[in-house]
């Protein structure tokens, strides 16, 4: 196993094809360790696309995707279990069981990749419960019984429930409202902080650029035309980039 | 020498438990179960020393903690040393999260659990009879307003409940009609009474086997549709959303689906009969040499219109019942995907249920009425 030190996700000319549609042609990107890493683009940029690219439920037509270092579009299925044990995903609805309760939920992943016995399942997922700022009272509850935020939070829960060292979120602010919004900006900062995690996001959310992501990778043109924090991104001159700095949002959403 | 990436353990020593290894999730699972029998030496005080702990996370830090909880609990003084700073911080955070107990659910007695089935299942029969009445009179506000009714969406329902049906109803029905005259056939034959095949097969298709068998296959095929269509568009909101821009969801979602399926199932009984009485004429041709013209002038005599009208008059019942249980438990859609899943079923199963009950009720009442 050749682990890269620096590089936990690199993928090398990836190209993406629906049918006769290009979406990414020769696409290169790499994601640093410990880093924040955001994804933004237009719609139909191909943003979710390359995301499930890196989580594997989506193979690129061609390239190279490695993840902690192994080749995972070519990798046997038993090599991509073990990969997939250690990131976690939240998918931009949440994507909590509708049958199982929050608690139940968290359990799911302990209770299928580890031999701990039910008391110890139970904790640890109330563990991840709380971390993820949710009160105690919440576990019983079922999905249909929560707030978008709440389901954020609980799905975060459930994302964090192995805890990988790396954790993709499909736009995890949209459809907040914007206490809960920054609320969960904080969280996933104070979570980077207490354990180290690699962390890929695709948002809109101008405030969660500024404010949570190290680096920011611009999609547009079937490649990432621009990778670099936001300050550095401001003086880039290109259409797909001035979006997030032009506009009276952006000006809003730029600390001063 | 201990490699970086060992398993979690744990040893004692005489007022000290020395913790080694990898303590994350993938790592974990033997000092997991050693936790749970162990007996702890004597002494008082223990420290717990996780200088040699390699690497932590929140299930490790748990764990860490679980272990001095239980020496805690024996009224020990504890204290953790060695750990990094990063890992104290873990550590220190865990602790903090931890202090809650989880959640009990309420749990309930038996008497109580079927209390409340009794309560649920009163309820649930009142708020049927309700939605019944609600779609009734709501039909009768439209008819003295035909142009209100929306007959694009009947026509949609008629294709999809009635046209696509036909190849499923026709080929069960003329599989039952086969079945019949061949098991009618082998006692027939002894009795050298291979003729009335057709008053067999005949009568009990239109009187009885026509209508059920198309009301059975339906029920499976449009009622579990329509609770499926209408659950899933409640837990989108649909069903909200067309209230707020001024349509009566009875009006767009229950009542074509009702209409149509009042048309569509009678003639699809009138088809079944056809073809059951169809697959009974082929096989008393191959089985027992009755020709087809034999086979029917003798249909004729067996099956009066009267028969025939009693049989397809049940259809416009089972329809109703089977579109109402379809569309109610529908609405009865709570949230999430698996209650859409559960209502689905119960439509189901309960309009099959009233289906049969039903036909029972009217072959009491067509004896009673002598007909």
């Amino acid at each position: 196993m050749t682990e890269n030190n620096e590089a936990v996700i690199e993928m090398r000319g990836v190209c993406t094809r629906f049918d006769s549609f290009v979406v990414h042609e020769n696409l290169d990107l790499s994601v640093r360790r410990g880093e924040i890493l955001a994804l933004v683009g237009g719609s139909g940029s191909g943003k979710t696309t390359l995301m499930h690219e890196m989580i594997m439920l989506r193979r690129p037509s061609s390239g190279s995707v490695r993840l902690f270092g192994e080749e995972i579009v070519t990798a046997p299925h038993a090599v991509q279990e073990r990969l997939r044990q250690r990131f976690g995903v939240l998918f931009q609805q949440g994507a909590l069981f509708s049958a199982l309760n929050v608690l139940q939920n968290v359990s799911v992943p302990l209770r299928e990749h580890t031999g701990f016995d039910h008391a110890l399942i139970e904790q640890i997922a109330l563990l991840k419960i709380r971390q993820a700022g949710l009160p105690a009272e919440a576990a019983l509850k079922f999905p249909s019984e929560l707030s978008g935020g709440m389901i954020k939070r609980a799905a975060l829960a459930r994302a964090m429930a192995l805890d990988p060292q790396l954790l993709f979120l499909d736009e995890p602010t949209a459809g907040l409202d914007p206490a809960s919004a920054s609320a969960f900006d904080e969280l996933v900062l104070l979570l980077k902080q207490w354990l180290g995690l690699t962390i890929v996001m695709v948002t809109h959310d101008l405030d969660s650029l500024w404010q949570v992501a190290d680096r920011v990778a611009v999609l547009g043109e079937r490649r990432v035309v621009a990778i670099a924090p936001m300050a550095e991104l401001a003086k880039i001159d290109h259409p797909s980039v001035r979006v997030y700095f032009e506009g009276p949002r952006a000006r809003a959403a730029k600390p001063q | 020498m201990q490699s970086p990436n060992s398993p979690a353990e744990f040893s004692l020593h005489a007022d000290r438990i020395q913790c080694r290894g990898q303590w994350t999730v993938d790592a974990l699972s033997a000092a997991a179960k050693a936790l749970a029998h162990l007996h702890w030496s004597d002494g008082n005080d223990v420290l717990l020393d996780a200088s040699e702990v390699t690497a932590l996370d929140t299930a490790g830090a748990w764990l860490l903690q679980r272990i001095r909880l239980q020496l805690e609990a024996q009224g020990r003084q504890v204290s953790v040393e060695g750990l990094s700073e990063h890992f104290a911080d873990l550590y220190a955070r865990v602790v903090e999260l931890g202090m809650t107990e989880p959640p009990q659910e309420p749990r309930l007695g038996r008497l109580a659990t079927m209390g409340r089935g009794v309560v649920e299942g009163m309820e649930e029969l009142y708020s049927f009879l309700s939605f019944v009445g609600e779609v009734a009179a709501r039909m009768l506000t439209l008819f003295l307003r035909p142009w209100r009714i929306r007959w694009n969406s009947i026509w949609v329902d008629l294709h999809a409940s009635g046209a696509t049906a036909l190849g499923i109803v026709g080929l069960l029905s003329f599989l039952m009609g086969v079945v019949m005259a061949y098991q009618g056939a082998v006692q027939l034959r002894a009795f050298g009474a291979n003729i009335y095949i057709a008053d067999l097969v005949g009568l009990a298709m239109t009187r009885e086997l026509g209508p059920l068998l198309a009301a059975i296959i339906v029920a499976g095929r449009t009622g579990s549709a329509y609770a499926a269509q209408i659950g899933t568009m409640k837990v989108t909101e649909e069903v909200s959303a067309l209230r707020t821009v001024g349509i009566d969801p009875l009006d767009l979602l229950v009542i074509p689906k009702v209409l149509a399926l009042c048309i569509a199932l009678p003639l699809l009984a009138v088809y079944s009969d056809i073809m059951g009485v169809f697959g009974g004429m082929v096989l008393a041709k191959a089985n027992m040499g009755l020709s087809f013209a034999v086979f029917a002038d003798r249909l004729q005599e067996a099956v009066t219109m009267k028969s025939f009208l009693l049989g397809i008059s049940k259809a416009p019942v089972f329809a109703l019942i089977i579109s109402l249980v379809g569309c109610f438990q529908g609405f009865r859609v709570e949230g999430s995907a698996a209650s859409v899943g559960h209502h689905t079923t119960l439509a189901v199963v309960q309009s099959i249920f009233l289906v049969i009950v039903a036909d029972a009720q009217f072959s009491v009442i067509f004896s009673w009425l002598g007909i």
